[in-house]
This record gives structure tokens, sequence and C-alpha cells, in this order.
């Protein structure tokens, strides 16, 4: 349940955008790589308990993630690497190394104006 | 019309910003960090008061001990006669890079040669926050089962290490199910170098070839 803290951070950024446009965040656009296993709903959830009785309350959530890229070792191509057929898609070497995994960022927030 | 703004921003940036703290704190000490990461129960701390006892007159460890409460960890870890700092996260399941901060801040740094951390027992949420450490090290116990790897990736992707804990149970006999290969094969699916230790700390079997691997590891210049 490592979405509250990461809910409290997007909160805490949030809000200060809100106060900076003086205006009601209604939705977050935010890419995420797989590997920081995070739940849509739960993050939803989590920020939602946060943000009751603020104007950042309601704040819809629309959440890319991104997949694992790997790096093959034969052919120097990067793939995208899926666990139930871990090889490179092009030269189909097994013989890869992932690359990190894509940060958690928030893209954009849509304001509602009057 | 609603309006759009671009914000770009990471949201974790504040625990990486502590991470990057720690990692240049650690560098300017010369102190290799590892983060011990695995399920509750999985033998963390058995493991880490065995190695503490057999290796120190080749590594002083010191050792930061992550609970959600109690300090139940830290006084084992305290009758080894290591330094040890406690750190509760009050419900939080992982820890976070700025509580890492403060418990190197407490430890002896300048007497040791090496900080060890002891994560909170759970296999998803900790890989997820960087400490600032210089490598991870999964452990997955016998009893938990062979299918771990395969349904947890990210940690054991993320692994330079992975301890195969209460490897003694092997020996039970059939009513002991756990296929070795399969972890071996699962793991190195996802994570090519990853070096694999099965180890008994109650037995004593196969954790002469992880000293090996961790006084080696704690004195590489390039590690």
């Amino acid at each position: 349940m490592h979405e509250a803290a990461i809910a409290q951070s997007m909160f805490e950024i949030i809000s200060e955008q809100a106060r900076k446009y003086n205006a009601k965040p209604v939705k977050a656009r935010i890419t995420c790589g797989t590997f920081h296993t995070v739940n849509d709903e739960l993050l939803s959830e989590a920020y939602q308990a946060i943000a009751r009785d603020t104007q950042c309350a309601g704040t819809e959530f629309e959440i890319e993630h991104k997949p694992i890229l790997a790096k093959c070792r034969k052919c120097d191509r990067k793939f995208e690497f899926h666990l139930d057929n871990p090889a490179c898609t092009e030269c189909s070497s097994d013989d890869f190394e992932l690359l990190p995994d894509e940060p958690l960022i928030l893209e954009e927030i849509e304001f509602q104006t009057e | 019309m609603n309006k759009t703004v671009k914000i770009g921003r990471k949201i974790l940036s504040a625990n990486e910003e502590y991470a990057q703290r720690n990692r240049e704190l650690l560098k300017q000490k010369n102190l290799p960090c590892l983060n011990f990461i695995s399920s509750p129960g999985s033998g963390k701390t058995t493991l880490l008061c065995k190695t503490i006892n057999d290796v120190k007159d080749k590594l002083r460890i010191g050792v930061i001990e992550g609970d959600i409460e109690t300090d139940i960890d830290a006084e084992k870890i305290r009758a080894t006669a290591a330094p040890v700092i406690q750190i509760n996260t009050e419900g939080a399941c992982h820890l976070a890079a700025a509580q890492i901060a403060r418990g190197l801040n407490a430890l002896p740094l300048d007497k040791l040669d090496m900080v060890c951390i002891e994560n909170v027992g759970n296999l998803v949420c900790p890989s997820a926050f960087e400490l600032g450490e210089t490598a991870k090290i999964a452990l997955l116990s016998v009893p938990e089962g062979d299918d771990k790897p395969a349904k947890y990736p990210a940690l054991f992707a993320k692994a330079h290490a992975l301890l195969i804990t209460k490897a003694d149970l092997l020996e039970l006999g059939p009513q002991i199910q756990f296929d070795m290969e399969k972890v071996i094969q699962d793991v190195r699916k996802i994570n090519k170098n990853i070096r694999i230790f099965p180890v008994s700390a109650t037995t004593g079997k196969g954790m002469s070839d992880w000293y090996q691997w961790l006084v080696e590891f704690a004195t590489a210049v390039d590690r």
C-alpha cells in the first residue's frame, strides 16, 4: 500500500498548482513505470482521502503505465520486455539487460475554468 | 473549456533528493550500503545477525532497522554489538530516503565498513523507493514458495543478489515443495547478472559463499 505515500506527494504538487492557478483541478495525467507496481484504484482512493474538504477533492486520474524496456546485448536494440516472452523482439536473443523503470511523473493537470 | 497545464514533475522527487544526498554521503565516506528486502518472516534479521557475527573480523557493519512498530529486530541486532538505529514507519509499508538520512546521521559512519538497511517486511512496496543504497539484496525463503520471482518480478529484477533462505528445509523431504531450478530460471529471465545464494543461517550451509561475495562487494573499487 505504498500508494498512500505516492498520493501524499501527488496531493502536495497538485494543491500547490491549484493555488498558483487559483482553480479546481479536475483531472491529472500521470505516467508511471510498471515496476512501481502502482494500483490505480488504491492511488485514487488514497488521494481522495487526503484531498477531502479541499479544492483538490474529486480530481480524476488518468494513469499510463509504461512498459519495461530492455536492451539486447546481441543486436543492441531496445525492446519492450514481457515476462511471458522474455527475449529480444528483433533477434530472439535472451541475453539482454532491463533498463531502469520509468519514473512516476505528473505530466499535466486539467483545471476547471469559470 | 477547461485549461490544461503541463507540469512534468517527478512525483517522488522529494524522496529522490534525499536518496541522492544519502548516496553522496555514502560515497564521501566510501561506504557500501545494502538494502535488504523480502516478505515478513523470510529471515532478514536472522541472516543479518549471523552475517554480522561471522564477518566481524573483516567488516564492521552498521544497521538501519526498519519496522512498522516495535524495536524487536533492533534488539536482536544490538545483541551482536553492531551499531543499530531503529526506524519505526508507524504504519508505512516501506522505508523512505529521509528516514535513511536520519539513520545515517545517527550511525558512527567513520567506524564502519558497510551499512545494511533492513527494510520493512514486504515484497512489493520497498522496491519502488530508492534510498540511496549501493545495491538491493532480495531474500526468498523456501517456505514462501518457488513462484514468488514470477509473481513479484520488480524486486528480483532490481536486486544485485538473491539469498534463498531456510535452504536447510529442502532436506526435509516431500512435504517441502520448492523447485530451486525454477526459481533460478525465473530470476535469470529478468536479471541475468544477479548472484544467487541458497543459504541457511541456522545450519550455516551456503553462508561462506555469501560472505565471500559480501566482502568482495564491500572492498571492490568499482562496485
